[in-house]
């Protein structure tokens, strides 16, 4: 497709009424990087993400390949950025295929029928996300993972260059978690797509993205590869959870560990 | 999934052009609307023979010549009351049940109908107004009760829209509950009203169950530009309600301006609810129902659901105005009441249909 874009994220502020959410937020991911964006539960990270895409009010600055986001066209944007959200709205009755086929307007003037090439890229990801079985049967009859694997062929249809995923497997098991992420990373390795996700899941985040950014508080705390980022101080500071960091041979992965005091429990 | 998956992309070439059928399901919706008019046209106290009435019909376009062999007692009442009378029926039937598919996208709620934003609260508020306290009938060639109840019709919708957008910006959410807030108000209005004055209380009782029975010619000419307008707003609207069918995000995402297309959207289904009740009352069910028929026809995509409500809607209420009329003739049930007889069963045995097939 198009390759990935590099996305920056510059002094970015957000908060809902006068509570103060995310201050001052700097990342920037490199085109066809993966950045996880983890962090202890309420510390903004669906928010970061939400305000990235324009959906939420903010200050600061959010560049595509240079170019701010705040001038541009909605429908240019949605070219370059595609969302998956944590639970995303299924629409009831609707069959996968045309479900899939929502991702191409804002590629089509929005009151036109498809064209023949929107139906070959509608064919051709649904191919590639093994979707094709599924076509016509309707959304709600199909599995968790199934659901989720027909939100990322929507969110492919658009044709972007960074692919923003909410928790992409809040809902599922660990096989299906890992098909998801499989999926992602081999759609990533294929074509150049830049990835930004939020995980709370923190032993798949270090598995999978190259990056870590640790959210805390509404700041970044830590940010760079998953070894540096995920230590045990870090996670006691800032979870306050107690685990060990084993190191695998594609990351870290974080062991929980319960309380030496058996008795209090 | 790995087993599957060498079928699964076999399968792909096949499928990805197929579709369920929805062509032949708008061309039996056509089908079954052209029948119910001319049933509506044949059928009643004065049968009228159907070959004799399409040559009188056809003889009355210009440049041909055929006579029909109708009396002129039968070409009058077929001119004069029944024409009419089933052309208002299907195009109140098409606009209620259009305006229904669109409102229960935009709300993403199955249980919505036409009336919910206060376009019914609205309309009976100012039909029965004038029914109480307006001295004359008509002004000019319109009668007041159309007119008052259009204007009801949408202030009532206005209220709720100008509420919903002050109290939380263009969520589904909160318009909802400012259209539950004013439809509740307005009313109670209407009740008060309605208790100051039981002399006309007859009169208002028959207008709020629907009436079709005073059908004229110029009925149809006052609906017309409001109806058309609104249907073909909402007829193209259909591929922008399945985009707003995924949540305000992701159709950000997509490229759209939720909060607007829902506007526009509401504004053309009021439009042409508006229209529909002020020439025929509240008449009930066929906003609800209908669409969720279609639904099942066609499944979930708004772009075959509206067209395919508007025909439905068009055939069910003609059908419905023939059985109110014929049942107790010479006297006639109140629309409303039949609809919601006709169609309750008709849509119980559609649910029990649909789950035993699950």
């Amino acid at each position: 497709m198009n390759g990935g874009a590099q996305v920056e994220v510059v002094g970015l502020s957000a908060g809902y009424g006068r509570r103060p959410v995310l201050e001052s937020i700097r990342l920037t991911v490199e085109p066809g990087g993966w950045l996880a964006i983890i962090g202890p539960n309420g510390s903004g990270k669906s928010t970061l993400l939400r305000s990235i895409l324009g959906f939420h009010p903010h200050q600061g600055l959010v560049r595509i390949d240079g170019v701010p986001t705040t001038g541009m066209h909605r429908r240019d944007r949605a070219r370059c950025l595609a969302y998956a959200p944590q639970t995303p709205v299924l629409p009831e009755g609707v069959t996968t295929i045309d479900y899939v086929a929502l991702g191409r307007t804002p590629h089509r003037p929005l009151l036109a029928a498809p064209r023949g090439i929107d139906r070959q890229v509608v064919a051709d990801v649904m191919d590639r996300l093994e979707l094709g079985a599924l076509a016509d049967r309707s959304l709600a009859t199909l599995s968790g993972g199934e659901q989720q694997r027909a939100v990322l062929a929507r969110a492919l249809a658009q044709q972007p260059r960074v692919l923003l995923l909410d928790e992409p497997t809040a809902s599922l098991d660990l096989g299906h978690a890992q098909q998801v992420l499989d999926l992602v990373d081999r759609l990533r390795r294929q074509d150049g797509l830049t990835v930004l996700s939020t995980l709370h899941d923190l032993t798949l985040a270090g598995q999978y993205a190259d990056r870590l950014a640790l959210l805390s508080d509404g700041r970044v705390v830590a940010e760079g590869a998953p070894a540096e980022v995920l230590t045990p101080a870090a996670l006691r500071l800032h979870y306050g959870a107690r685990a060990e960091v084993v190191v695998g041979p594609h990351g870290p992965a974080v062991l929980p560990v319960r309380s030496a005091n058996r008795s209090e429990a | 999934m790995t087993a599957t998956a060498g079928r699964a992309r076999s399968d792909t070439a096949q499928q990805a052009p197929r579709r369920r059928r929805p062509g032949l399901v708008i061309a039996g919706a056509g089908l079954a609307l052209v029948v119910a008019l001319l049933a509506g046209i044949w059928v009643g106290a004065l049968p009228l023979p159907p070959g004799a009435v399409v040559g009188t019909l056809f003889d009355r376009l210009p440049g041909v010549d055929l006579s029909g062999g109708l009396s002129a007692t039968q070409e009058a009442v077929l001119l004069q009351l029944r024409l009419p009378r089933v052309l208002l029926a299907a195009l109140v039937g098409a606009g209620l049940a259009i305006s229904g598919a669109a409102y229960q996208g935009v709300f993403r709620n199955p249980l919505a109908d036409p009336y919910l934003l206060g376009a019914a609260a609205g309309a009976g508020l100012g039909a029965t107004l004038v029914i109480a306290y307006s001295p004359s009938q008509s002004l000019g060639p319109v009668g007041v009760v159309p007119l008052a109840a259009f204007v009801g019709a949408l202030v009532g919708v206005g209220c709720a829209l100008a509420l919903g957008t002050a109290a939380g910006g263009s969520h589904s959410a909160t318009l909802l509950l400012a259209g539950v807030a004013v439809a509740a108000f307005l009313a109670a209005a209407q009740t008060l009203v309605q208790q100051q004055n039981t002399d006309d209380l007859r009169e208002v009782y028959g207008w709020l169950l629907g009436q079709l029975g005073r059908a004229q010619w110029s009925d149809i000419a006052l609906v017309l530009p409001y109806l058309v307008p609104a249907c073909l707003v909402l007829l193209f609207s259909g591929r922008a309600l399945d985009v707003l069918a995924v949540g305000d995000d992701e159709a950000s995402a997509l490229g759209v301006h939720p909060g607007r297309l829902r506007l526009l959207v509401i504004l053309a289904a009021s439009m042409a609810t508006a229209a529909a009740v002020a020439v025929s009352g509240l008449i009930g069910f066929v906003g609800l129902v209908v669409p969720h028929i279609a639904r099942r026809l066609v499944g979930g995509a708004h772009a075959r659901v509206l067209p395919v409500s508007l025909l439905l809607g068009g055939g069910f209420l003609v059908l419905c105005d023939l059985v109110a009329r014929v049942v107790l003739a010479p006297a006639e049930l109140p629309i409303g009441v039949v609809t919601a007889f006709v169609g309750a069963p008709f849509f119980a045995g559609l649910l029990w249909v649909g789950a035993r097939r699950r």
